[in-house]
This record gives structure tokens, sequence and C-alpha cells, in this order.
């Protein structure tokens, strides 16, 4: 079967149409995933007989005029921590193995009103906790432009999916560059937007104060078109904001003319690869060129952003994950004797081990004794932070960046040293530290020929401007590589 | 010589609010569901569901706040608390810690002293675990979360309490101020209210104070009572035999008569609280504040005061009638219609206070109408039914509700007008009690009583026995 | 490499209890070392004064976000005992809590 050669966009327009049918779409994206899929490992779980049913359901509604939206029929990957009604979600952990849940997450009921074709659920790092997706229960994604190399992590799956046509564009979740290092790794687009854009409603928590749900995509349009679709107030969601500037293409124009972009100069220090930085910064050039101001300055506080992201997330994973207990859903131990080895031993033998580092850490730093030194401290420090990008917003409008210190590792390279591996994290995590919206654009390749990413961070509700930049940088390399 | 000790008690009070939905979720609190039917993703921990704070919760709460002289905590937030338990289906418990809603306020109890002041320590906003039943047969534990996420406040008193009086009078002072309020019936027997019990010895005149040990699962005042009073003696028994109390946590077993600690190694009691990242911060407004207490009732007190000037009533009266908001709004009702204050007040007092204790129900729990009530008296008051026949219309009415001119119609319970039927029976009762007759002509004149009785007896209870008394001594 | 903090079995088995995870002395071992770096990792935070700087646990202003006492879920029991890995009737089945 033919590959469709079609942005998500492009497609929907393309169904629209006629040229296309919705579940010609599915069956093109079926045959890619049959064809790819044993090497790449990009889903958990693919459900054919549904995406096809879904897919005639969507056309009928397309024929008839009902639905006009820019993604109707489109086939869409989702990641495996976001609840879907009937339809296995796992987190990619053994814990959730077997769990089908009784409800579909916020994000994706918007994405099936908008008569989206939901494919299956993707591989990620178990729970969410990881750079490579090679924490997954169920075995690694590969990076699509290199089998040798991981996708990165945790929305591994996602990225390589949309990297590889496995999808024509994928959701993930994003807690420390979970949308946005696998994006940059696997050469698409990726934006974590605002805390409290999207419903947290149905994903299922890492960590609550810093997971946001973005879109993965082939370019800077899809992500408009995605992310317009799937935020929105969400009244089950406390967290989630009153915005009403949600119409993300309208944000698609070249202009970027006077756009003051700061360049963290703290963010090219030690550690950064020699070509991810000439990539970003001929990136830079590329929008100066095209009239945005660029300026170096130091942001501050960087090398702090780890560590009181460490804390934070562990501690709010530890209470997250009490509820896999084997008593309601999921994984429960065959052999215990009384509650508390059934507590134990279910959680020990469901868990994989970055989670229970993970757990074990957030339980000490909450303990007591132990509250006021390490989680009151970082939550100080995150208060910091905030308060660099504030001072950072208010000379620039957008922020320009690597994505990660280096392209894709090779598969086994990380896990060995958690924090080597937690280092990897150090230009995304102060975003969700401060809540920001941030994108992933590819800006090229190193010598392997593995995808670079350039990060554009905006002040909060500022995606449009993200959008724009991304979408002006996008248009003058395509016309430069044309 | 043997040492004189004073007991020193602190409570927990927990009050189930009287919402009609649970406190993050819009599932239903009524009672008596079938097991997990008033559940969902929220209040079941679900991956990935997220609360919601239901707005009625936070002003329950900050009224009973109010009513205690609590300071309300203009920013307040939730935390969580951590520890597994198969009751609680997230294994943390959404809790306030940090910043409660309620801090620093008081009750007034009656003490043996005197008036005394109790003072609360903080009210905090909670949500309550699901339930726990043991099934023998099978060893094991069934779990029901129909009551998981029940919204709860939490009261918690200062140690300012000095014996079991003093604990009872302070829960029924709060019982009645929150009642007035509506924002619970705080029933004990239902588990609607529920105090756990820290309580620690001294020497008398220490001001040093002695090591607490906590009891729970205290469904009565009189197991509260019986809990003091047993860990009092408990305490004092390890001090005199040179043992510490362990601070602990107990368990109160009532047929028994006897606590236990309840100990696990698998229990650290570190619940590693922190703020709760699902829910954002609340902040009281003066406006959002003015609208809690206008919204207040009038408390006891004050309607006691007016009751004095206004009706007119004994103290006595008044003592009763307020000691329910409800009972006292009954009465402030009835009296508007029939405009004859005493007589409600004889009703409620007498007869209703009666029938409550006998059927062991509470003030709450009438159900007859100001209306009905009204027309009761209204029927005695024309004499279309007599006192005996009225007090039988009222139990009806106190169980059902029904209308009593309707009941008497039905009935034909009214009262006989026609004098000469009455004459006839008269005449025919003074023929049978001959001795009952002559008693009273030569100048006893307690013997017309009896005849009274017997003419009332053959009318079958409808005759006015003012009309039969003076129609007996024309007679006679 | 030296680590500043040494975590005991003591702490290990602690927490252990804290989290319902029970590791065994191989994975005891790994989670010493890797509490200890990460430990001393987030140690650096100390190096930050953060002496008036009130914790931020919300990074927006965002608050009071009610909803109304009306019920909106009607009867739960199945899709709440779907996943359920033992049920007895409408009941989740636990091993025994009472403890004599």
């Amino acid at each position: 079967m033919e590959r469709l050669e079609y942005t998500a966009v492009g497609l929907g327009s393309a169904i629209k149409s006629g040229e296309v049918t919705a579940e010609a779409a599915v069956e093109a994206v079926l045959a890619r995933i049959k064809e790819r899929e044993s090497a790449l490992h990009c889903y958990v779980t693919v459900d054919e007989e549904g995406a096809l049913s879904r897919a005639r359901a969507v056309q009928k509604r397309i024929d008839s005029g009902e639905l006009t939206g820019a993604l109707a029929g489109v086939p869409v990957a989702v990641k495996d921590n976001l609840c879907t009604q009937g339809m296995r979600t796992t987190c990619s952990s053994r814990m959730l193995a077997e769990f089908v849940p009784t409800y579909t997450a916020h994000a994706v009921q918007k994405l099936e009103q908008a008569g989206a074709v939901i494919i299956g659920k993707t591989n990620m790092d178990e729970f969410a906790m990881g750079s490579t997706t090679e924490t997954s229960a169920f075995g690694v994604t590969r990076n699509p432009h290199n089998e040798a190399h991981v996708p990165g992590g945790s929305s591994g799956g996602s990225a390589a999916a949309v990297a590889a046509g496995e999808c024509f564009y994928a959701l993930g979740s994003d807690t420390g560059g979970s949308i946005r290092q696998p994006a940059s790794f696997c050469g698409v687009v990726g934006m974590k937007p605002t805390y409290g854009t999207v419903s947290r409603y149905g994903l299922i928590a890492y960590g609550s104060s810093l997971d946001q749900i973005g879109p993965l995509s082939q370019d800077v349009t899809d992500c408009a078109a995605v992310l317009t679709a799937i935020a929105g107030h969400d009244d089950k969601d406390s967290t989630s904001l009153q915005r009403e500037d949600t119409d993300f293409m309208s944000a698609l124009h070249e202009d970027v003319n006077g756009l003051r972009i700061g360049i963290p100069r703290d963010y090219f220090a030690d550690g950064l690869n020699g070509e991810v930085r000439e990539a970003v910064l001929a990136a830079a050039k590329v929008l100066e060129k095209k009239g945005a101001v660029i300026e170096e300055f130091s942001l501050g506080l960087v090398k702090y952003a780890i560590p009181c992201y460490y804390t934070i997330a562990a501690a709010e994973a530890s209470s997250n994950l009490e509820r896999f207990d084997g008593i309601k859903y999921g994984y429960r131990t065959t052999e215990f004797e009384g509650l508390h080895s059934m507590y134990k031993k279910t959680r020990s033998e469901g868990f994989g081990a970055e989670v229970k580092r993970r757990i074990m850490l957030g339980s000490f730093v909450l303990s007591s004794g132990y509250y006021d030194a390490y989680y009151l401290k970082a939550l100080r420090v995150k208060a910091l932070i905030k308060k660099a990008f504030d001072d950072a917003f208010a000379k620039y409008d957008l922020l320009l960046s690597p994505v990660a210190p280096t392209t894709a590792p090779k598969l086994g390279e990380s896990l060995a040293d958690p924090i080597q591996m937690y280092l990897g994290d150090i230009y995304t995590i102060s975003v969700n530290l401060a809540g920001l919206p941030a994108i992933s654009v590819p800006c090229g390749t190193d010598e392997n020929g593995l995808p670079i990413g350039l990060q554009l961070i905006g002040d909060c509700y500022q995606e449009k401007k993200i959008l724009r930049a991304a979408y002006a940088y996008e248009q003058q390399s395509v016309k430069s590589e044309g | 010589m043997k040492k004189s000790y004073e007991t020193v008690i602190g409570l927990e009070v927990h009050v189930e609010l009287a919402t009609k939905t649970k406190i993050f979720c819009g599932c239903s609190t009524a009672f008596g569901a079938e097991p997990n039917a008033h559940t969902c993703p929220v209040c079941t921990g679900m991956p990935g569901s997220l609360p919601v704070l239901n707005r009625r919760v936070l002003e329950y709460a900050a009224a009973v706040g109010l009513a205690t002289n609590c300071e309300i905590t203009r920013e307040t937030k939730f935390d969580r608390k951590n520890y597994f338990y198969p009751d609680n289906p997230q294994n943390y418990q959404i809790s306030q810690l940090y910043l409660p809603i309620c801090r620093n306020g008081y009750v007034e109890i009656e003490a043996e002293e005197g008036r005394k002041k109790i003072g609360i320590h903080e009210i905090h906003m909670e949500e309550d675990a699901g339930k726990l039943i043991h099934d023998e047969w099978q060893d094991c534990t069934l779990v029901d979360y129909n009551r998981s996420g029940v919204p709860l406040i939490e009261i918690v008193s200062e140690p300012d309490m000095r014996s079991a009086e003093e604990v009872i009078a302070y829960l029924e002072k709060l019982r009645m101020l929150i009642q007035y309020l509506g924002a619970s019936d705080c029933k004990l027997q239902e588990g609607s209210m529920r105090a756990d019990v820290n309580l620690s010895v001294r020497e008398t005149g220490s001001t040093q104070f002695g090591t607490r040990t906590e009891m729970k699962n205290l469904n009565s005042f009189r197991a509260i009572t019986h809990a003091i009073e047993g860990e009092r003696e408990r305490q004092i028994a390890l001090l005199e035999a040179g043992e510490a109390v362990i601070q602990e946590t107990r368990r109160w077993d009532d047929a028994k008569g006897e606590s236990y600690a309840m100990r696990s190694k698998e229990d650290a009691q570190d619940y590693r609280y922190f703020p709760e990242p699902d829910l954002t911060p609340i902040v009281i407004s003066d406006e959002m504040l003015a609208r809690i207490r206008a919204g207040q009732p009038e408390f006891r007190e004050e309607k006691m005061e007016r009751y004095r000037k206004e009706y007119g009533l004994p103290d006595y009266d008044i003592d009763i009638l307020t000691q329910s908001r409800h009972m006292a709004e009954l009465f402030e009702q009835t009296s508007a219609i029939c405009g004859q204050p005493k007589k409600v007040s004889n009703w409620l007092m007498v007869q209703t206070m009666q029938l409550l204790k006998e059927k062991a129900m509470d003030a709450e729990d009438i159900c007859f109408s100001p209306e009905h009530l009204a027309k009761l008296i209204a029927l005695t008051d024309a004499k279309t039914i007599n006192s005996s026949v009225a007090k039988e219309v009222f139990e009806v009415m106190f169980t059902s509700d029904i209308d009593p001119e309707q009941y008497v119609e039905e009935k034909s319970l009214k009262t006989t007008n026609d004098t000469g039927e009455l004459k006839k029976v008269i005449e025919e009762v003074i023929a049978a009690n001959p001795q009952s007759a002559c008693d009273y002509r030569s100048g006893k004149e307690k013997a017309i009583g009896f005849l009274v009785g017997q003419t009332m007896k053959a009318m079958k209870g409808k005759a006015d026995p003012a009309a039969v008394n003076a129609m007996l001594k024309e007679l006679l | 490499m030296t680590m500043a903090n040494n975590i005991s079995d003591e702490t290990i088995d602690y927490v252990g209890i804290l989290a319902k995870l029970a590791l065994s002395d191989e994975e005891k071992e790994q989670a010493k070392q890797d509490m200890g770096k990460m430990l001393d990792y987030i140690d650096q935070l100390n190096e930050l004064d953060t002496s008036g700087v009130e914790p931020m646990s919300h990074v927006f202003s965002v608050h009071n976000v009610f909803r109304e006492d009306v019920v909106t879920n009607g009867d739960g029991r199945e899709e709440t005992l779907a996943n359920a890995p033992e049920r007895s009737g409408d009941t989740f089945v636990v091993p025994r809590t009472f403890e004599e």
C-alpha cells in the first residue's frame, strides 16, 4: 500500500475534498505500521478494527457536513498515559498491563469531537519517568532515523510514530521535556503548552504541578491545529485555565519583525554538543535575518533547575502512584500474606526500577524531618526560577535554546547513571517548573544524520508568539532546502 | 498517700457535612445505596481523575468557624495526607494541614464551676473514607466507596476539658451550633459526628502536660464517657506503677469496656503532607465572608432573648423550645399562624417531647407541619374536639403528618353538641351510679369527677368535659 | 566516589514502609547508592539563599475553582468495579484489615 505523504492538516483537507477517505487514511497508516513496527515498536496497542470502524463512522459525519474541522478523519496516535474508554491504557507499566479505563481523557475527547481517528496507544517510559522510552515494561522504541538510537522520552513512541509515518500526528505529555526532547530526537515538532491550557483530566499523573499534554506533529501548522483542538477550559480540572485565545492557527504567519528573542548564555555552556550549538545558533540567525532582534543574556539558576525538578516531581509522583495498590484496578501479586504484604509485593512487582527509584526518593523528601530541607527548599527555588523567567520576559518576547545537549544517544547508554540521564533535561525542565509554553522544531541534523531540535520558549499564554516564530523559521528552512 | 490526678482532654471531632454531593465530585452523599453505587472515577481514585471542590463545603466550614468564634483563614489550601489503607482509594486523603480554613476559636459550655471557654485550635476540611466490611465467612475485607469523598470538617479543640461531663457539654454545644447552621445532622450513632478523644493525666497542680493517647471508635455519649473514665484509670494505674504512658492510638471496644492499642510495624504514622497540586488555593474575599456571615442563622442565645421579649414565655419553655433549630422554627411558624404561643409551646414541650423520648427520635426528625399543629389548636379552642381526642389526633399527626381537620371529620371525632343526647346519657349515668350521685349531693364535690368520666366513656370521648360537668351539676 | 549523604539500611527500610515497596537486598544496595547520589545532587540547592522566598506550589494565581453542589453522577458501580482484581458482589475484596 502506498504511503500517504500528507501532513495532518493536509490530509484533513484531502479527506474533506474527497481525494482520500478517512478509512483509506487508516488503512495506509496500518500498512505503514505493519511495515515499520517490528523494527521500531512505537505502539503498545494498535486498535486496527476499532480504528477502521471509527474511520467509517467519522467519514459519514464528514460526508453529512457535520464534521468540518481541520483534523476530521485524520488518524492520531495517543500516548499510553492518556485514558481511553474501552482501550487498554498501560503507562507502559506492568502495573497497568490489563487496565481498560471506563472514561476518556478530556484532551482525547476533544480530538474525537474534532473527528480524529485514534489508531492506538504509543509506547513511553514507564509512568513517563525517563528520557529514552527504555524504561517501558513492554520493550524499547527505536529512533526511526537510526534504529541503534533511542527516540527520546518519555513520549518516545509518539515522536517515533510521527517521524516514521505510523500516524499523522500524536499526543504526548511533558513533565520535564517529555514532548520536546523526543520531538527533537526524532525530527518532528513537539509543543508543551502553558500549564493549564489543556485539561489534565484523564492524564495519568506523574508530577501534577508540571504535567501538560501537547501535540507531536510533522510541522508547525499541524501543531497549531492540534493545539487548537485540544486546548480549552475543563470543569473537571481545577488547574485548567479560562482562555479565549486558543485559535492558534491565526498565529501562522511569517512576520517576526521586531520580535525580541533572548538567547540564555547559560544554556550554551559546558556539556552542549558542538553540532547542536551550531545548528541552534544558525536557526537564530535565520530568525534574525527575518527581522527578529536577537540578544544574548544570562538567565541564571540553570544548574539548580534539575535538582529542584527532581525533588518536586519525585515527591508528587510518590503520592500520585500510591493509588496503584492492587485493590481497585491493575496488577495484583498472586501470593501474599495479609494486606501489607499484598501492597508491597504488588507494587514491587508491578513497578520497574526507575519508577521505584523516584517513588523512594519522593517518599523520602516528604518524610518527617526532611520536608523543609528538601521539598520546601525546592518550592522556594522554583519561585526563584519563575522569577528569573519573569525578568527575562520583561525584556524578550521569546527565548531561544537547544532542546537537549546532544542528539539521540544509543540504546542502553543512558540508564546506567541516572544523574547523567537527568542532566539531559537541563534545557527543558525549568520550562515546566515555571509553567511556560515551549516548542521543539527541527533545525538540522548531526554528522550521523540524527535530528537536532530548536527550542523556543514563551511567557505564559504566549503560544502564538512561539508558533509565529517557529512557523517563520520553518518556512525559511523549507525554502532554503528547496 | 494516694496522689490526686487531673484529666486533660482535647477532642478531634469529625462532622459529615449535609451537602447533596461529595466534596470533590458530583456523586450523591445519600445513605442507603447499594455498595459502590455512589462512586465515580474521582472518589475511587481512578488513574487520571482530578478533584474539584464543592463550593458548599467551603461555605459550611466557614459558617461553622464563624459560629465557633474562629478566625477565618483568608487564603486556605488543601494538602495531601499520605497513608495506605484500603478505605482510602488514592492512598492519600485530601485534607488541610498548613492553612486550615478556621483557627483560634472557642465555644462556651456550662461547667461545674460556671461558664467555661473551650478553645478551638482549628477546623479543617477533608474527605471521608470508604467503608470496610469484614467478611467472616471468606475471612477477607470488602470495600465499599460510597462514603469515600463525603465532605467532613474536623474540629480540633485545645486540651481544655477536664472531665467527661465537660466533653459531653462541649459536644452538645457543637452539635447544637452545627444543627442550627444546617451544616450537619450530627448523629453520633450514624457516624455523621465522630469524636476522637486525646487524653492525658497529670498530678493536680502540675502545669506540664502528661503523655497523651488518642482514642477512636467512640460512637455514643455513653461510649465517650466510659472510654474517658477507663483511659483515665488505665493511665493513672501505669503512673502509680512507675510505668510510662505511651503516646499511641487506641481503639475503644464499648462492648468489652476496654481499649487496645492500634499498633503495627507497617504503620509509620508519617503522613508526608504536602500541598495538593490538583486543587487551587482558596481566597476568601471580604464579600464572600460577608455573604457567609449574613447567612448565619439566629443562634440559640439570641433566640432565647427574643422569645422572652416577643412571646413572654417562661424560661423553662424557652429552654426546651430552642434546643433544636427545627423545634424553634416549628414553634415560631405555628405561633405565627394561630397567634397563641403558649399553647403551641405546650404542645411542643409536653406531647412532642414525650413522643420523641418514647420513640428515641431527635427533634430534627419531627415531621408534622406548623399548619397542622395550628389547626389542631384551633380545633381544641373551638371545642370541636376535647383534649383527650386532641392528644389522640396529635399522636397520629406526629407519626404521619395528617391534616387534623380532615382526620377528625373522617373518624367522626367531633364533640357532640346535641344537648338532648347528652342529657339522656347523663341521666343514665346518674341512675347507674346512685352512690356517687348521693356522695355529691351530700357535699363530696370530688365525686362528680367519676361521673364526668363515666359520661365521657359513654359518649366515646366525643363530648366537651366542661359541658358535661355543668349539666351534671344541674341535674344533680 | 564518596557521598555526603550516607543512606542507612534503616532509612531504606523505613522509606520502603512508607512507599509500600519491598526491595531485594540487591535493590536496597542500589537504592542506597541512588538516593545518596541524588540527595548529594539536590543538596546543591543549599547554595542558594532562599530566606524570605515563599515556597511556590502553584505557578498561577488561579484560585477559587468550585463546583456547585448538584448531583451529576448516577450509579457508577459497574464502571468502578470493572477493573477490580478481586470482586465480591458489588464490593472490592482485600485481605482482612482487622487485626486481632
